[in-house]
């Protein structure tokens, strides 16, 4: 009944996601919201895990950078919102025969897309083209700049942890304390993560080689340590980066042992945390190196968890972004 | 729009008595209607259709012994508007229910209908959800005006309405009072969502 009203109607306003430092906490929040009733397609009885609502839409997933998780996290989302799906294999693709990156958009666009998911070395690169193209661009990581629906989805992991264990299906994150471990530096996963859960209220701390470690984060509001012990206690949550071997260079990583001295998250270093601390990892797990196997596959993990809302929450913005009225007041 | 409820020229069609009556008519004609009331549902259209299911389904009780299972229909992500970049307004208004229903009969409550454009969604969600035997609507009030060829088996009250007429549905549970309200001639049809 559209004549009385429910309550305050928050309206979706924008074209693109390219990063959660552009977003409110409001925003924030609408995209978390939105995010449970897809995760209940995913999980009906009946198998039939489809919804209409990007009925005849093309997304096209554009990676530059090698992405299992993520591009086919992105590909169920839009398949279960009932979109056709189209994956832009960039080894094969004009990149290589010197095509600008416009240029090569301008070429998807031809064939009438609706959402273009982009991942690419540089940062800024889903905002440039952003600024110049009708598609709505989703940043599916961005150099080490940001990774939006990867601190979406851990968000609301967070929070459906958090509402499931209060009993309060109201509960956010205010007052939370969420340690995050590893390699910060080159971290677009850290960057959104900071953005994202600082504006829902939560307190972070950031863990890692002090050469990895860059004080610039301290003017976001963050705590910075490279105390293990120090971060994690007290932590509600302990969210452990992936080390990536591929982006290290010798003079600032010390080697893999000592940082499995250091840093490692195992049932040692875990005695300084709380006994309920939840365990996050982005994946892939590099298995005891920066996590180890009794604690990644241990009772606290909510790794696949992780994986589950990804899609769900995905599904959400792909909705709000296309969905979003046509006419903004 | 609540400013419009409050208005003196809307006048009350259905009081507290009224939709009680209106309720446990439906409730005798769903009994009399059906075998086996444990194969029956009652799938609430939220957000105001699912407080009328559990009404539906005590009175049923009350009649027989036998209550039906109650659910929650959102039929949000089956919408034919979904460009309106709505977000529900509050958490907890998905689709729940807790059983199956294969082979059921399962009954679509409403509080209004009108253009019949909500139950076409509500059919499609449904219908994903598994196959129902049979599928029924029970509605509090139809105002007519109906835009798709879906009428309701159980009806509490028929009103014959223009669309620029401005009805309202209280219910107890989400007002604080039971009541349907009109008001003629006011409201642009644009501000009207099509149900």
């Amino acid at each position: 009944m559209a004549t009385v009203s429910e309550g305050e109607q928050r309206v979706w306003t924008r074209k693109d996601l390219i990063g959660l430092e552009d977003l409110s906490r409001d925003e924030l929040d609408m995209i978390l919201d939105t995010a449970p009733q897809f995760l209940a397609v995913s999980e009906r009885e009946s198998g039939i895990k489809k919804v209409p609502v990007l009925q005849g839409r093309l997304v096209v997933n554009w990676f530059y950078e090698p992405s299992t998780r993520t591009r086919t996290s992105f590909e169920l989302a839009a398949k279960r919102l009932s979109a056709d799906t189209l994956t832009m294999n960039v080894a094969a693709s004009s990149a290589k025969k010197g095509e600008t990156l416009h240029d090569t958009l301008y070429n998807i666009e031809a064939m009438h897309t609706d959402i273009v998911v982009i991942r690419h070395s540089a940062a800024g690169a889903s905002r440039i083209l952003a600024e110049r193209h009708p598609s709505h661009i989703i940043n599916a990581g961005d150099g080490a700049h940001e990774h939006p629906t990867q601190a979406l989805l851990d968000a609301f992991t967070i929070r459906q942890h958090v509402r499931r264990t209060r009993g309060d299906g109201r509960a956010g994150l205010d007052g939370l304390r969420v340690a995050v471990i590893g390699d910060i530096a080159h971290s677009r996963v850290a960057r959104s993560n900071v953005w994202g859960l600082t504006k829902l209220g939560a307190s972070v701390v950031l863990c890692g080689p002090r050469t990895l470690l860059p004080d610039a984060f301290t003017r976001l509001g963050v705590d910075v340590t490279s105390d293990l012990r120090e971060a994690i206690d007290g932590a509600d949550v302990i969210y452990v980066l992936r080390i990536q071997m591929e982006r290290q260079s010798k003079c600032l990583f010390p080697s893999i042992r000592e940082y499995i001295r250091l840093f490692r998250i195992d049932n040692e270093s875990l005695k300084a945390a709380k006994p309920d601390a939840l365990i996050m990892h982005p994946g892939p797990i590099n298995r005891d190196v920066e996590l180890s196997s009794e604690v990644a596959d241990g009772p606290r993990n909510v790794i696949l968890e992780q994986v589950t809302n990804g899609v769900a929450v995905r599904m959400a913005v792909m909705h709000l972004l296309v969905n979003k009225p046509r006419v903004t007041a | 729009m609540n400013e419009a409820d409050n208005s003196p020229e809307m006048t009350v069609v259905m009081d507290h008595e009224a939709i009680d009556a209106a309720l446990r008519r439906i409730a005798q004609e769903i009994v009399a209607d059906s075998e086996a009331l444990s194969d029956v549902a009652l799938l609430g259209i939220l957000s105001r259709g699912r407080p009328l299911a559990e009404r539906l389904a005590a009175c049923i009780e009350g009649l027989t012994g036998t209550r039906p299972r109650v659910g929650s229909l959102a039929t949000t992500l089956y919408r034919d508007d979904l460009r309106s970049g709505r977000v529900p307004a509050t958490v907890g208004n998905e689709t729940h229910f807790d059983f199956d229903v294969d082979g059921m009969t399962v009954i679509l409550v409403d509080d209004v209908i009108a253009a019949g454009r909500t139950i076409r969604a509500a059919l499609d969600e449904v219908m994903d959800y598994g196959r129902p035997q049979r599928i029924q609507l029970a509605c509090l009030v139809d105002r007519g005006l109906r835009e798709l060829p879906i009428q309701p088996d159980y009806l509490g009250w028929s009103l014959a309405t223009a669309p620029n007429d401005h009805v309202a549905v209280r219910i107890r549970e989400i007002d604080g009072e039971d009541a349907v309200l009109l008001e003629r001639g006011v409201s642009s049809a644009a501000d009207e969502e099509t149900k």
